[in-house]
């Protein structure tokens, strides 16, 4: 009995400490107290040199937040509870959100910096005259990979992965729209396909290509290329133009049959506290300097045409990370799907990774 | 039984009441949940004749058994060699603090060991068998599961061989049993409670793995965990998602069922 | 005898390596220059010069630490009286019952449980932050608690109670002198298994948090898109070391003491039962 009570006075003593030593810690870093501004984004999509900046020219103390899929953060946000300022959700969940009422009619008045937007991706159809979203940054789906590993041959279409010389080597992101759509595009099929049959044939045609995967991931697809785990992965631009950085047999392609091509914005959640501090920010990450550095520091595609000045050379000609018109053209942006065929989509990816 | 004890009950009903039983009725109703938010039992009737629902759980059921298994029979001789060590609270101590390092971490080191040029394909490369690919395949899942689970049986099992009253093995040995009878008529059966617990805290959980399923077996393992989050994250079709968390309930109460304690007139109570 | 012996001991070595194995291999890539976990090309300290200077990082740490001690506390008070309650309510059906409902967020997938608080949590306009994620980690912690409170109950001598009771003691002196001495042991278990079991968690915290709010599982979850960073091992070998240290040195102490105890003689010393 003594023995209990005594090991719960220690615990709590050290629970104690460790408060004391949080707090004392926040003290040194002086930030404590200040005008705090809340911001919800995904993963390590932020120069953290950045947001020390943006702290240091505002004075707001930044809360920085991750999720790491739109829909978690689509849940958190519509519960409420945390009093996001400002989120980065992609395009398609946007859409959804206009439509739910969970994000706030940005006053553009505010704004400064739009005139620096590549037109192409202003006025989009998710969100037209964008009235509740302003662009970050923009990427596509493609294959990377490694010319070393792959002897010769190199893939240019959703069909050459198919290959029978490439069994157990293609590591897949873990994304039903992404795997499923390969299978529409493979047959010329539109990425947002409606239609029960053609969504049957792409998961058919999805069966053949399955002794070709060697795994299913998420972000870890980056290490495995770069240590040359796999040959090919079919990944994102940000993600591909990381591993090129690290390892330089490493390519990245867009697909003949076409492609996805993403944009995830920056809008205000309804559970906004700090209005001034969001506007602050989105002018902020408006500014070319600061979008280049961002850019620069994370490797997907800025839709900031003057910061692209500010880029170096080799990046804003590469055609894989900034491609033509023509083959923006080939592009496809996701729709949302609605429940049910988010649901379809699902379960025939579900039964695509239960084919093994 | 008496008052005062009843009190000192109370938050434990409390946390019953708010955090169990609230969210189950929650899951109930949301189980009875169509995509449009109306009343339906399409959920159930799905799941019951989808092949894909029914062979993941039966996949989910081999590979829980499986972990469990593995996880039994190193923790099993573990726990009672380490009941005759001297120091032995602290070997236990040591041998439970792995699982004090993050998961992800763990996962990660996993990688890096089991990967083409890692650690184990170096060493079978040394030997002449040369590298094998070990990530990403069933057995490394089970190794990683495995290795994650043996803390939450090691403990319980530990736990029930050292609360074995030590004249009872004494009078074992005066009575001429050797060291294997005296383990086979008195240890074994005397630690079957903690055994019990350590299923119990073994086996469910890797009935709905998730992160390992990724991370480790690339998703060539799909466990009942895998539909749940998708369904709970990515569609977000809770009606679904909840009905499989009711039929993983009622998976556990049958787990229970099997594992129950068997009384036969123990004097006491 | 002592052959079986060093069988004995030889198994426990090789389950103490392979559970060291992938611990050793962090700590050991927290000296590699390259900066990933996979070549090491050389020795050096700057992933921990680099963890000194992470501000928020260490406050993470500490945040975390504080939250798996308290829940695990609190989880193992409210589980020990819980795991009391069921072992005395009488009829054999409550008890199933109550042990049903105890198990069932043991089974309840990381995500139904988060998405479930989550929902609880906001229905009555709780805060997202500090408390949510405590609370949500006693809730999870409390069933491994009685799981490994009860069987100890179970094995305790029903006579004791029942000669103490006519000796005169009232409940509480039962309480207090016979069953908490007695199921100790499983007390203990149970607070390391909550412990565990909060500094494990990955998937309940990610959906309750909020307010900037976070642990170290959900920070590393959210850097693990550029890879993890050795900072990270840096702060997982401090953290390990810490922690071992504090275990091995509290349980030396508490071998001074109970040799000094000894001399007084206590009937309930495990020792002997050890080495008669």
């Amino acid at each position: 009995m003594k023995k209990l009570i005594n090991l719960s006075l220690v615990i709590i003593g050290l629970t104690t400490t460790a408060f004391l030593g949080g707090r004392y810690i926040e003290q040194a870093q002086g930030t404590s107290g200040a005008d705090v501004f809340h911001l919800y984004n995904w993963g390590d999509y932020i120069d953290s040199d950045l947001i020390e900046q943006f702290e240091e020219e505002t004075g707001y103390r930044v809360v920085y937040e991750t999720f790491d899929s739109n829909e978690a953060m689509y849940t958190k946000v519509q519960q409420g509870g945390t009093g996001y300022d400002l989120a980065i959700p992609s395009e398609y969940m946007i859409e959804r959100m206009i439509e739910e009422d969970l994000v706030v009619e940005l006053e553009h008045s505010r704004i400064e910096g739009l005139e620096h937007i590549d037109p192409d991706f202003l006025d989009l159809n998710f969100d037209p005259g964008n009235r509740y979203s302003i662009p970050y940054f923009w990427g596509t789906l493609g294959i990377a990979y490694n010319e070393d590993l792959l002897e010769g041959f190199e893939p240019e279409s959703w069909e050459d992965l198919y290959r029978p010389e490439l069994a157990d080597s293609i590591l897949m992101i873990d994304g039903a729209r992404e795997v499923i759509g390969i299978g529409l595009q493979t047959l010329g099929y539109s990425l947002n396909s409606r239609d029960s049959s053609e969504l049957q044939q792409a998961a058919d045609q999805l069966t053949e290509l399955s002794p070709n995967i060697k795994a299913l991931v998420a972000d870890e697809i980056k290490m495995y290329m770069i240590q040359e785990e796999a040959a090919i992965a079919v990944t994102y631009s940000g993600e591909a133009a990381d591993m090129m950085w690290e390892n330089e047999s490493i390519v990245y392609i867009l697909p003949e049959e076409g492609s996805n091509l993403w944009f995830d914005n920056m809008v205000i959640p309804h559970t906004v506290q700090n209005e001034e501090a969001a506007y602050a920010f989105i002018n902020f990450m408006l500014d070319p300097e600061i979008a280049a550095q961002n850019a620069d520091y994370i490797g997907y595609s800025t839709p900031n045409q003057t910061a692209m000045d500010y880029l170096p050379e080799e990046t804003v000609e590469d055609e894989q990370f900034y491609p033509s018109q023509d083959m923006m053209d080939n592009l496809e942006v996701y729709e949302d799907l609605g429940l049910e065929y988010t649901g379809i989509y699902n379960d025939l990816f579900l039964e695509f990774k239960m084919i093994k | 039984m008496t008052r005062q004890r009843k009190l000192l009950s109370i938050p434990y009903y409390l946390w019953i009441v708010l955090f169990v039983v609230f969210p189950v009725l929650l899951l109930l109703v949301q189980s009875f949940r169509g995509l449009d938010g109306s009343f339906t039992l399409t959920n159930i009737q799905t799941y019951f004749t989808s092949q894909v629902y029914l062979t993941m759980t039966m996949q989910s059921f081999l590979y829980a058994f499986l972990i469990t298994v593995l996880t039994l029979a190193i923790s099993y001789p573990a726990a009672y060699f380490l009941t005759q060590t001297k120091h032995k609270q602290l070997w236990l101590l040591i041998l439970i603090l792995p699982t004090w390092m993050n998961i992800l971490l763990k996962a990660y080191a996993f990688i890096g060991i089991l990967s083409q040029t890692g650690f184990v394909n170096q060493l079978l490369d040394n030997i002449g068998i040369g590298a094998q690919p070990l990530l990403f395949t069933r057995l490394s899942f089970l190794i990683v599961a495995t290795y994650i689970e043996i803390p939450f049986m090691l403990l319980p099992v530990f736990n029930a061989i050292d609360e074995i009253d030590g004249s009872m093995v004494l009078a074992s040995r005066d009575l001429g049993a050797n060291e294997w009878q005296t383990f086979r008529s008195v240890i074994f059966p005397m630690s079957l409670s903690g055994v019990r617990s350590g299923i119990q805290a073994v086996f469910i959980p890797s009935l709905s793995l998730f992160m390992l399923t990724r991370l480790i077996a690339g998703n060539r393992v799909i466990t009942l965990g895998t539909a749940i989050e998708q369904n709970f994250l990515v569609t977000q079709n809770w009606g679904m998602g909840s009905t499989m968390g009711i039929i993983l309930i009622l998976i556990m109460f049958a787990v229970m069922y099997v594992t129950r304690k068997r009384r036969k007139g123990v004097p006491g109570r | 005898m002592t052959k079986n012996k060093n069988w004995a001991k030889l198994y426990l070595f090789v389950v103490f390596i392979l559970l060291y194995t992938p611990i050793a291999y962090l700590i050991y890539y927290s000296f590699n220059e390259a900066g990933t976990m996979n070549q090491f090309s050389g020795f050096t300290l700057e992933h921990y010069a680099a963890l000194a200077e992470d501000s928020r990082l260490l406050i993470i740490a500490l945040d975390t630490i504080r939250v798996a001690l308290l829940s695990a506390l609190i989880a193992t008070v409210i589980g020990t009286f819980g795991a009391i309650g069921i072992y005395f309510s009488r009829r054999r059906q409550t008890q199933n019952m109550l042990l049903s409902l105890n198990n069932i967020l043991l089974v309840s997938p990381d995500v139904i449980i988060g998405a479930s608080f989550l929902l609880l949590f906001t229905l009555v306009g709780f805060q997202l932050g500090f408390y949510s994620v405590l609370l949500s980690h006693i809730a999870f912690s409390i069933p491994i608690v009685v799981l490994m409170v009860l069987p100890r109950l179970e094995e305790m001598n029903g006579n004791m109670i029942t000669a103490a009771r006519d000796l005169g003691a009232n409940h509480l002196q039962v309480l207090k002198e016979i069953i908490l001495p007695s199921i100790t042991p499983g007390i203990l278990a149970g607070y390391f298994m909550a412990f565990t079991y909060s500094i494990d968690d990955f998937a309940v915290t990610f959906f309750v948090t909020g307010n900037g709010f976070a642990t170290l599982s959900v920070e590393i979850y959210s850097r693990a898109r550029q890879g993890v960073s050795l900072e990270i091992n840096a702060l997982s070998t401090i953290l390990f070391l810490v922690a071992f240290s504090l275990v091995a040195g509290y349980y030396f102490i508490q071998q001074q003491r109970t040799r000094q105890k000894l001399a007084h003689m206590d009937p309930t010393n495990h020792e002997k039962a050890v080495t008669p």
